[in-house]
């Protein structure tokens, strides 16, 4: 197991090196889209968490990213919270609104989980518009740059925001890494597998899933959190389907069950969204394809496919 | 207004509701109750009905021809095109659950956006092919609502018919009922499967095209009825046509009484909640049998 | 402002695509205005020797605001077209350079983001729906990217945006619903009932409405929020009580040829005064069947969609150059209506990007041009109706970065509308609630 190990952490870290060293060579506007796939990939692999290590799948999850965005954002712009107190607050709030969410949820499987998370999360979308007076809803709040300052780090710096959306992504990237090394983990993907069997070697499976749909809400909401703070909006848009949708398609498409499928995913994606919106006005169509094809060609994704055909060894 | 005739008028609403509501989530149900998938375009038949409702009245001309055109020729156009989803995608990964929420997400953006190119981004109405007012002592409702309501009426009592009366309702309830034992008898479950996933497409169709002229035309307006369907679908019980059909009026009529007495984004918030709890704690569904 | 749009007949001509367009600049930059009409040409023009300034047009191609965002394309083409062969601004042609935003707040940031720093434009411009803006406003700022919305929001005017951020081309919502207040009281009554979307756009209706009737001294009798997904409106008329003598109404989405279709099918002929914003029906034909109801109802108009009896010679030349007819409708497609009271803002805004370049003598997008260009643009005052402006006067707030101008009250009569009423612009001016001037730059 030493060859493999090796094997692995050299690969990680020589993607976290290379995203280090992309922002000295990325034109401005290509720096800050990967500024934002990597704060979406960090929400891309809390999603992974559930779907890919613990085999459910949740259609609700953009309810987690925004429980982190308006936890952080509401409190920066009420309390004049400071963003790294924000942060935090919003990781712990959609740490502890998941855990609640899966308190109930985690009753059902299959199917029915899904709905259920789909219908937490438009009660959600709902809920952010009826505490209009608050949220603004729709609109949405701008949080201003005075705000989004920590110490003498202004996060309108290009170079600070990078840099941060880098080491945020790069602990999940660790903390998924760990998860999944650990003895949790491995219960979790047996219940992947197999969660009778697992229930039968005695494991209380509800306590394995609580935890991953905990740990997942949890890097969704630091993701949100992250979003609200560095790019200063936050508003109901983000709480939609859509945005549920999109952790399901990144994680697809770069490889359920695999570390660096959502960057990989959610990088993939975000160019091929702005190269088909160059040539038609229904860009849109792109997304619906991509998940076609996926599931009748690649249903493991690229770095599932990848992993079955060469890399086994790949986490 | 005073509270009975209010009551009244949301009654009526409710009950017209009801039966367009019950007519789409009867096809959900169908193709989760015989093919245990979840569509998630669903909604998108429904808008695809409307959308071509729409187009057959603009070619046409008449509201009235154009109505009984659409009403015909829409399902159809549908109901082929479902087919062609059942077997250039559904079947290859043999209607594995979790694999045709995903691919069934990924047509919904397809239809959408198609619909966006060829239609455009602007809701279009449709004239009623009958339109008269009824006038009551206390307030004046739309005839044409009231004909909806009959015409659902008889495509439900058809579709009851099909389903317990029929050779193919047979085959369709024997495949429900276990598939593999089915197969075995000779029932060629392939096909009952495209044929269900095509009917209940049709009847998304259908409701699509006659609620065009009370609402518009939009290739957006997928997503409410699915919802809705889902909400249905869950509480009647997962699968139970007869449980779905409960559901729709339950479910119909209560949002326009609910919205009487409460703020209806409440309502709303409230009905969602309701639903994701019915399935966590009966997940057999409130009026369905004990689901198999 | 936020809004799904909405109704319209038949189908629509495509959008003239960027490249299109930018060939279509060029060719008219070249000082060659009459072979810039013949598009077989177009390509093979030589572009002007001066430099183009470039104006990023964030547009709502798609998405719920894709019906607007047709017709706000259109303007600026059109617009673009017109000071392109008079010139261009300061001898410098326009390069006008589109980015469907998705009308999604996310999308109109990373746009914003391309312009400045992939396009490296000196201005962005066009913005329609509240929560894009919203969305998008902050990294204009951080980027210090001049940028000019046309989305009658509050926002601007409320101090929750930044510098950069500015409304000249068209009035704020606060204004406009307070400006009809006194005019409601005085001819169709005091008791009001309310019917607005349940979302920010509805609550700024709400509040300023309810504060301006008050004033007149009248009251609100009810207060009827919608939700945004709602898709029938019957069961809530009921809830309107009898005694209302106004019945005012400002609806969106793809749902408001239902909403007053089932109003008429409610009340028939014994009915309320009804007055709505013209938002309910922009890009929507009056004519429309099932829409007869309106018939002797009032609609608030930013700019009257059919030209009235003593329209201006800029009205003319307006409507001439935009492609619109008599009736507010495209003049290849009598169906396809225009957006008439809020797309008009295009047009005035990029002649006001004009005036402020050539004032502050902007040459580059540096710190420093960009600083004369906003304080020039600060220390605007007000424009005079005109070619420029055939919307009508303006006055511009400097403080608050927005403008306020007059606003129409039409009658609906015979399948169209008549203006009854034209409001001053200090029956909408209200004390400015912020100071930009005083930010850094």
């Amino acid at each position: 197991m030493r060859g493999p190990q090796h094997r692995v952490l050299a690969l990680h870290g020589s993607v976290l090196a290379l995203l280090f060293l992309l922002q000295f060579v990325l034109p401005a506007y290509h720096h800050t889209n990967f500024t934002s796939i990597m704060v979406l990939a960090t929400y891309g692999i809390g999603y992974n968490i559930l779907i890919g290590y613990t085999g459910l799948l949740s259609l609700g999850h953009a309810m987690f990213f925004a429980a982190g965005l308006y936890a952080a954002g509401l409190t920066v712009h009420y309390f004049n919270l400071d963003p790294v107190s924000a942060f935090l607050f919003g990781a712990v709030a959609a740490l502890a609104f998941a855990a609640a969410v899966g308190l109930v949820a985690l009753r059902t499987t299959g199917v029915s989980f899904m709905i259920v998370t789909m219908m937490f999360s438009q009660a959600c979308f709902l809920l952010i518009l009826y505490f209009n007076e608050v949220t603004r809803g729709d609109e949405g709040i701008v949080l201003t740059e005075a705000a989004r300052q920590i110490g003498d780090f202004s996060l309108v710096n290009p170079a600070v925001r990078y840099n941060l959306a880098l080491a945020l992504f790069a602990i999940a990237v660790a903390l998924c890494f760990i998860l999944i090394r650990s003895r949790v983990g491995r219960v979790l993907v047996a219940i992947r597998e197999n969660e009778e069997r697992v229930k039968m070697l005695g494991y209380h499976t509800f306590r394995y899933k609580l935890l991953a749909l905990a740990l997942s809400g949890m890097l969704s909401g630091a993701a949100g959190a992250a979003y609200a703070l560095m790019f200063g909006y936050v508003g109901a848009t983000f709480a939609s389907i859509e945005y549920s949708i999109y952790a399901l398609l990144w994680v697809l498409l770069g490889g359920s069950g695999t570390i660096l499928g959502p960057i990989v995913g959610a990088l993939l994606m975000f160019y091929l969204v702005e190269w088909t919106s160059e040539v038609t006005e229904s860009y849109r169509i792109v997304v619906g394809a991509v998940l076609v094809l996926l599931t009748l060609f690649f249903p493991k994704g690229i770095l599932g496919t990848l992993r079955e055909k060469r890399l086994r060894w790949l986490p | 207004m005073s509270l009975g005739p209010h009551l009244l008028l949301a009654l009526m609403e409710g009950t017209v509701a009801a039966f367009v509501l019950a007519l789409t989530a009867l096809g959900l149900a169908l193709v989760f109750g015989v093919m245990r998938i979840v569509n998630v375009a669903h909604g998108e038949f429904f808008m695809l009905g409307a959308v071509l409702a729409w187009a057959f009245a603009h070619l046409i001309g008449s509201p009235a021809l154009g109505f009984l055109v659409a009403i015909i020729a829409s399902p159809i156009i549908v109901g082929g095109a479902a087919l062609a989803i059942d077997r250039m995608i559904l079947r290859r990964f043999n209607y594995q659950p979790e694999a045709t929420i995903v691919a069934t997400i990924g047509l919904l953006y397809i239809i959408q956006q198609l619909v966006l190119v060829f239609y455009g981004p602007d809701a279009r109405s449709v004239e009623a092919p009958i339109n008269f007012r009824i006038q009551l002592p206390w307030f004046g409702y739309s005839g044409y609502k009231v004909v909806v309501a009959g015409i659902a009426a008889l495509l439900l009592l058809a579709t009851w018919y099909g389903i317990a009366r029929t050779k193919l309702g047979l085959v369709m309830r024997a495949t429900q009922f276990d598939s593999e034992t089915a197969q075995a008898f000779g029932i060629p479950v392939d096909r009952v499967y495209a044929a269900v996933f095509a009917i209940g497409a049709m009847l998304a169709a259908i409701a699509g095209v006659l609620i065009v002229p009370i609402k518009q035309a939009y290739y957006l307006m997928g997503l409410d009825p699915l919802l809705l369907s889902f909400i249905v679908v869950i509480i009647g019980g997962l699968g139970s046509l007869r449980g779905a059909i409960i559901a729709a009026f339950v479910i119909g009529i209560s949002d326009g009484v609910i919205s009487v007495f409460f703020s209806p984004n409440l309502s709303k918030i409230l009905a969602t909640l309701l639903v994701a709890l019915v399935l966590v704690f009966r997940p057999e569904g409130l009026f369905g049998g004990k689901a198999r | 402002m936020t809004r799904s749009k909405t109704p319209k007949s038949s189908s629509s001509k495509s959008l003239i695509t960027r490249r299109a367009a930018l060939q279509g600049l060029g060719a008219v930059a070249g000082g060659s205005a009459a072979l810039g009409l013949a598009p077989g040409f177009v390509r093979y023009i030589q572009v002007s020797a001066a430099e183009p300034i470039k104006i990023g047009f964030q547009a709502h191609r798609t998405g719920i605001g894709a019906a607007y965002g047709r017709w706000y394309e259109r303007t600026t083409n059109a617009a673009v077209k017109l000071i392109n062969g008079a010139g261009g601004i300061a001898g410098r042609p326009i390069e006008l350079i589109v980015e469907d935003d998705g009308t999604d707040p996310k999308r109109g940031a990373e746009v914003v983001e391309k312009f400045a720093s992939q396009h490296k434009v000196d201005i962005t411009f066009g913005t329609l729906f509240s929560h894009v803006v919203m969305g998008s406003a902050p990294r204009a700022g951080e980027l210090k990217m001049p940028y000019f919305v046309v989305s009658e929001g509050h926002h601007v005017a409320s101090g929750a945006l930044n510098r950069y951020t500015f409304q000249p081309g068209i009035t704020d919502v606060k204004a406009q619903v307070s400006s009809m207040a006194p005019w409601i009281a005085k001819n169709l009554g005091k008791k009001v009932t309310m019917i607005f979307p349940d979302y920010a756009f509805g609550y700024d209706h709400r509040d300023f409405f309810s504060a301006a009737i008050e004033k007149q001294g009248g009251q609100v009798l009810q207060l009827l929020p919608i939700p945004a997904t709602e898709t029938s409106y019957t069961k809530y008329f009921p809830q309107i009580p009898s005694d209302t003598e106004v019945l005012y109404h400002v609806m969106v989405g793809p749902g408001v040829l239902t909403f007053v279709k089932e109003m008429g099918e409610f009340y028939g002929s014994n009915r309320p005064q009804i007055f709505g914003f013209i938002d309910s029906l922009e890009a929507v034909d009056i004519a429309s069947p099932g829409l007869e109801f309106l018939d002797g109802t009032y609609f608030w108009e930013a700019y009257p969609r059919y030209a009235q009896a003593k329209q201006s010679d800029a009205d003319k030349a307006y409507r001439a150059a935009v492609g619109v007819d008599n009736s507010g409708a495209s003049l290849e497609d009598p169906k396809d209506v225009a957006t008439y009271s809020h797309m008009f803002g295009c047009w005035e805004t990029l002649y006001i990007i004009k005036e402020a370049i050539e004032a502050s003598g902007y040459q580059s997008p540096t710190a420093a041009d960009k600083k004369k260009l906003i304080e020039a643009t600060e220390a605007m005052k007000g424009w005079k109706e005109g070619n420029e402006h055939p919307q009508g006067d303006k006055t511009f707030v400097g403080q608050i970065h927005q403008c306020f101008g007059h606003q129409f009250i039409s009658k609906v009569a015979g399948g169209k509308l008549e203006v009854a009423h034209k409001t001053e612009i200090a029956d909408g001016t209200y004390e400015p609630e912020t100071d930009y001037t005083k930010m850094a730059l």
